[in-house]
């Protein structure tokens, strides 16, 4: 079944949201009016919006955003002609009182995450959500930490929640070609008509565009990327690489595919502090399986203690840190310089 | 010596962990327990210890002639806004281990002093019985503009009630952080972690300081209210120092630029401390320290009123 009459495959843009932690979230107003218009312009239908750990994020942990995110939020709706505003936000750090703010800010679709084995703590917000008239996603983060039909079941408690779209997260980009599909697959069997599936990868294998084509051909509807790269970790899936993959497929995305690649170099690159790059630390992440968001902060208390980033993050990956504990990476490093 | 009576309501994980602690009390006899699930392991426990164990409610408890000096409310913030009123009507001393927040908030190691003749005091969050000592021992010493926390707890020790209420936790947590910890502005995180075997509990605490603040005084500040929290709370501690960064030059790293009404300049240092919080086992498994300091709290919190209605009798 294709996403609508006019798509096959939905594309979210996550540049100036999972980009956010790449940008240590000092995101203009500029820079959202820019990138929202090019994407915009070539025919990206959703793009997402907020701090790199979504509403409320701005904090010691996570790193305080330069402009508020409602801010930015409410510049990249008036900025977009056509596509739909997203924003992230996760129970135990956000609160119901942000969704509403983003919603009133024009925002029109909300996206709740959770850890793959706790969605029951984001039924209250996909209450509000639906309730508001947002559409809804979910996010079930670090999927490749569990089996297929661990995520179906925590897939089911979001949609009957009110979760228009249950999303496997690849958030490590840890998940290999056939994994990514039986997780798909698992939600799509379970999930039936009840909800539609989607897949967020990361590149931290080099695998973005591949696991999303195999994620469409497994059922998913909705894909998340980023515009060159722009995001966590070794970056997210390039929209630009999977828009064109996918015309080359017949896959439908609606996205002109040489706006996007021009939006990418033109536009984008200059907001980007540098390429997300497959270095040592990003592969580590994807090789160990661990939350891509850590890689600026390991990098910051690698430097501030004289201690190896790669250290602190395969030290993260044995303690089974899950995303959200940036602080514990502080005490990583503590401990570390004390041998 | 003579002891003060107590009644648990609610058999369940915590009530049954508390009846443990209460059981050393030297202050508190737990003499009653109410719960409403006649095969429930907690009443089965509480009848092998000799407490008069029952599944009727709290109606039988408080139509009895002989009735608690203490309660000890461990169900739900629905049944204790239920209860409380009742409670009150008797004059039984109340103290709530739900997030109903009817009293005053009370986190023994910073103002339990200062609500003993409260009719009902609530015990905040887990997160907060272990965050804000640490806030207001740093708050004691030197301005707090901004205090932060994340609570990560094990996922097996967060019980339904909080998975359904999650916003109400952080938001119950930063109303302590600011209003008992003594910080302007305060923000609560908290995560939830599955991994086999359970994580013991882990909190951290960022306090944003005068980048001239006496940092050895804060240290031993800290270290001070460390041990009070664990005379009653054993596996209460510290993983690391302190640590202390020197505000973020501008212009890189993350100067402190705060969203929402209360926005602090930038220029401020900030201390980061580590805590772990393992339980005592009592009942709970040992990493479920999230659970154990509620207990330990309660009971603590309930030690003071005990000493208050045994002075009032002996007077009498």
């Amino acid at each position: 079944m294709p996403y609508s009459a006019d798509l096959d495959v939905r594309v979210t843009d996550s540049s100036l949201r999972d980009g956010s932690h790449a940008k240590q979230h000092r995101f203009t107003v500029g820079d959202v009016r820019a990138v929202v218009g090019a994407l915009d312009a070539a025919g990206v239908p959703v793009i997402e919006v907020s701090h790199g750990d979504g509403l409320g994020g701005s904090s010691f942990n996570y790193g305080f955003s330069l402009t508020p995110e409602q801010e930015l939020i409410r510049a990249a709706v008036e900025t977009a002609e056509r596509a739909r505003i997203a924003f992230l936000m996760l129970p135990g750090l956000g609160v119901l009182d942000d969704i509403r703010e983003a919603a009133g800010n024009g925002a029109a679709v909300c996206r709740i995450a959770t850890h793959c084995t706790e969605a029951d703590i984001s039924v209250q917000h996909f209450g509000l959500a639906r309730d508001l008239g947002l559409e809804t996603v979910g996010f079930l983060m670090m999927a490749h930490s569990r089996p297929p039909e661990v995520l179906a079941k925590q897939a089911r408690i979001m949609a009957d929640a009110g979760c228009q779209c249950v999303y496997v997260v690849d958030s490590a980009g840890a998940l290999i070609l056939e994994q990514t599909g039986d997780r798909v697959a698992a939600l799509v069997a379970e999930l039936g008509s009840d909800a539609q599936v989607g897949f967020h990868g990361h590149e931290n294998l080099g695998l973005g565009v591949a696991n999303s084509v195999i994620a469409v051909r497994s059922g998913a509807v909705q894909i998340d990327g980023s515009t060159r790269r722009f995001g966590a970790g070794a970056g997210n899936t390039p929209v630009e690489a999977f828009a064109a993959v996918a015309e080359k497929l017949g896959i439908r995305t609606g996205i002109d595919v040489p706006k996007i690649i021009d939006a990418a170099e033109d536009v984008v690159r200059p907001v980007m502090d540098g390429e997300c790059l497959l270095d040592r630390l990003s592969l580590t992440m994807g090789y160990a399986g661990v939350y891509s968001s850590f890689l600026k902060h390991a990098d910051r208390q690698a430097a501030r203690y004289g201690v190896s980033g790669t250290e602190i993050l395969l030290e993260a990956g044995r303690r089974n840190l899950v995303g959200g504990q940036e602080d514990q990476l502080i005490e990583i490093a503590v401990a570390l310089a004390e041998k | 010596m003579s002891k003060a009576t107590a009644a648990i309501v609610g058999s369940g994980n915590i009530g049954t962990d508390l009846m443990y602690k209460l059981l050393r009390s030297e202050s508190i006899e737990p003499r009653w327990m109410v719960g409403i699930d006649p095969g429930s392991p907690g009443l089965k426990r509480a009848a092998a210890e000799g407490l008069d164990a029952s599944a009727e409610g709290v109606d039988r408890l408080l139509s009895r002639r002989e009735r608690p000096d203490l309660v000890f409310e461990a169900t739900s913030a629905r049944v204790h806004r239920e209860n409380a009123p009742r409670y009150e009507a008797l004059g039984i001393r109340a103290v709530d281990l739900t997030p109903a927040a009817l009293g005053p908030a009370v986190v023994p190691a910073v103002n339990l002093g200062a609500h003993l003749d409260a009719p009902n005091v609530s015990l905040v969050t887990c997160g907060g019985q272990a965050t804000i000592p640490i806030v207001h021992a740093v708050s004691r010493v030197t301005e707090v503009a901004y205090a932060e926390i994340v609570a990560s707890v094990a996922s097996p020790s967060a019980g339904p009630g909080t998975r359904a209420n999650i916003d109400e936790f952080t938001i119950a947590t930063r109303h302590g952080i600011e209003r008992i910890g003594g910080a302007a502005r305060g923000k609560a995180i908290i995560i939830l972690n599955p991994a086999e075997p359970p994580m013991i509990m882990r909190d951290t605490v960022f306090c944003a300081i005068p980048a001239d603040a006496d940092r050895e005084a804060i240290t031993a500040s800290i270290k001070e209210v460390t041990a009070e929290v664990a005379s009653y709370v054993p596996g209460y501690r510290l993983r690391a120092a302190p640590q202390f960064d020197d505000p973020a030059p501008v212009g890189g790293g993350s100067p402190p630029q705060f969203d929402g009404p209360a926005p602090v300049g930038g220029g401020l240092a900030r201390v980061a401390v580590f805590l772990e919080v393992e339980g005592a086992g009592d009942y709970l498994p040992p990493y479920s320290g999230n659970l154990d300091i509620m207990t330990a709290a309660a009971t603590r919190v309930g030690e003071g009123f005990a000493r208050r209605v045994l002075a009032r009798r002996a007077t009498a």
